[in-house]
């Protein structure tokens, strides 16, 4: 009998239900794979990724303008997210004053929790509009997309980054101005890169977002299967594809459905791994240190 | 006698915690003044103020006048960045950058704007030789001044603090991490250092401030209780206070 039932009850419950949250998710995943399965031996592996068509009516069921799609919008939105919030971090970080700070921070942590139906809805009513009267079309793109996907994913990579900065070791930051280096020159060479590690997580993160993102994109994306020859042209993600066909899907049709949802698992799988990678790669070769 | 530093009446605040008060203080040129006083009476505060450091924390108030070769260092003209590349420091604890050994000592240089690569090989080999750790370190320049021990690295601190030529180089007990060996090789190097450069030195080792300063200053609770030629402070001191501290008396 253990000495102390009150320490042995909580580490049992501790470790119950840290199991059962994973058990819920393999189960999960293994429903998804158990549904989706079906599809890819029907339909032929080669097939369904690469197939340019997807017309359920038809029985062909080719994935690929949406994979195409789901990256290119995650890619446009992260290129724009990515450079927009590194600086606002480090400005957030290191040059705005305490005041607007206290401002600043909170608001930004509100973004991330408005919900995304709003800002798809925001996209519909204010955006697409705008790009419709700018860059002509019906204005529902992979651009409309991808700026609401960057407002969105913003919030999590300021923030994050923000912390990895403010992290790094005072004494750094010392040590570069007392050899008379700048603010922006120890910004640049020490405390840019000794974030680095937290401000790839920060990206992950909303790469993340980005890819898992639904709602929002349906609303403005435009939502054809094609691959875009522009940015202008309107594309369907991957994710959308399932929410808006899951309703009505029957038969083969919906087991290609699960399919796509085992894609995205894979997509974000892959995505992980390379990053990770970097991020340890790194790590190993400069010996701890990042710069 | 010429002075290189002139402080006057200084008196620093945190917030509304009044840390310095009233200090005066002339630090010679080319000597070591040597800083002793228990801890939390405010010597960190004294040097940090000397190279405009503590203008990175927001709660900094101070007056009084800090004088370097008769300039106003708290002038708004002044351009803080060149007073820094005057005024180097040393560190409590050994902070080398994440980085190589070289471009630890390559850093201040290439901040400075130097850029030809022969130029800064040179110096780095110059700074790391005056360093005393160009024996130790000359075959792994391009490993992580991470992997060096504590001692070698608060050698690098030096290197790289040399390496721009300051005028005055302020450390802030730069042997409180070291074994007696490394301190005795850092002492070795003030030594050689003073006749270049004006070096003050915060130290809590009494032996350690009769071996390597000329010059003594005694801090207790943000004043200056004595400050004079070391020997005198040492042998025979003014004040009760003064002597009670050094003779391990303090309570
Ligand atoms: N950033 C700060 N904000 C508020 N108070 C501070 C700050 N830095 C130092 N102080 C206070 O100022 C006083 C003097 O600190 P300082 O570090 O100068 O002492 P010290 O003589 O160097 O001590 P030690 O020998 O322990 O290093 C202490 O009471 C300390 O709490
Ligand atoms: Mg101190």
């Amino acid at each position: 009998m253990p000495k102390n039932i009150d320490e042995y009850l909580i580490e049992k419950g501790l470790f119950i239900t840290a199991i059962s949250s994973v058990v819920i998710i393999l189960l999960i995943i293994v429903f998804i794979f158990w549904e989706g399965y079906p599809a890819i031996l029907n339909i032929g592996f080669f097939d369904f990724l690469f197939g340019m068509e997807w017309s359920p009516s038809n029985d062909l069921y080719g994935i690929f303008p949406m994979i195409i799609g789901s990256l290119a919008i995650t890619g446009l939105s992260l290129l724009m997210a990515i450079p927009l919030g590194i600086f606002c971090a480090i400005f957030m970080a290191e040059i705005a004053p305490k005041q607007m700070r206290k401002i600043l921070r909170p608001t930004i942590q509100t973004l991330s929790g408005i919900p995304s139906v709003v800002y798809g809805f925001f996209g519909l009513i204010v955006l697409v509009p705008f790009m419709r009267v700018q860059f002509g079309g019906t204005g529902f793109s992979m651009f409309t997309a991808s700026i609401i996907l960057t407002v969105m994913i913003l919030p999590i990579i300021v923030s994050v980054s923000e912390d990895a900065i403010k992290s790094v070791p005072s004494e750094y930051k010392e040590a570069s101005m007392a050899l008379g280096a700048t603010h922006w020159q120890t910004i640049k060479n020490v405390l840019f890169p000794a974030a680095i590690p937290g401000i790839i997580t920060s990206i992950i993160l909303g790469m993340g977002r980005a890819i898992g993102e639904t709602l929002a994109i349906i609303m403005v994306a435009g939502n054809v299967v094609q691959i875009p020859s522009s940015i202008f042209d309107p594309v369907r993600a991957l994710t959308s594809n399932i929410a808006i066909e899951m309703g009505y899907a029957t038969g083969i049709h919906y087991n290609a459905l699960f399919a796509t949802g085992i894609v995205l698992i894979f997509m974000i799988l892959v995505l992980l791994v390379i990053a990770n990678y970097f991020h340890y790669k790194k790590k190993v070769t400069v010996g701890g240190g990042y710069l | 006698m010429e002075y290189r530093i002139e402080v006057k009446d200084l008196n620093v605040y945190f917030d509304e915690l009044h840390i310095l008060k009233n200090v005066s203080l002339k630090i010679h040129k080319n000597m070591v003044t040597a800083l002793i006083g228990p801890s939390g009476c405010g010597k960190s505060t004294f040097i940090r103020t000397l190279n405009r450091m503590n203008d990175l924390i927001d709660t900094f108030k101070m007056d009084g006048d800090v004088l370097l070769d008769g300039k106003d260092i708290y002038d708004p003209k002044v351009d803080v960045v060149e007073l820094r590349k005057r005024v180097g420091m040393v560190f409590q604890k050994p902070n080398p950058f994440p980085k190589s050994i070289f471009d630890n000592v390559a850093y201040g240089l290439k901040v400075h704007g130097i850029t030809d690569n022969e130029v800064i090989t040179e110096k780095v080999e110059e700074s790391l030789k005056s360093a005393a750790l160009w024996d130790e370190v000359k075959n792994i320049l391009d490993k992580s001044a991470m992997g060096l021990s504590g001692g070698q690295q608060q050698r690098l601190c030096i290197a790289r603090t040399i390496a721009v030529e300051p005028e005055v180089i302020l450390m802030d007990e730069p042997c409180s991490a070291l074994d007696p060996i490394s301190t005795t090789k850092i002492e070795d190097l003030i030594h050689k250092l003073k006749k270049d450069y004006t070096i003050i030195i915060v130290t809590h080792n009494m032996q350690q401030a009769t071996r390597v300063s000329k010059h003594t200053a005694f801090f207790l609770h943000g004043e200056i209780i004595e400050n004079g030629p070391t020997d005198k402070i040492f042998i025979e001191p003014c004040d009760k206070r003064t002597e009670d501290y050094i003779t391990g008396r303090f309570g």
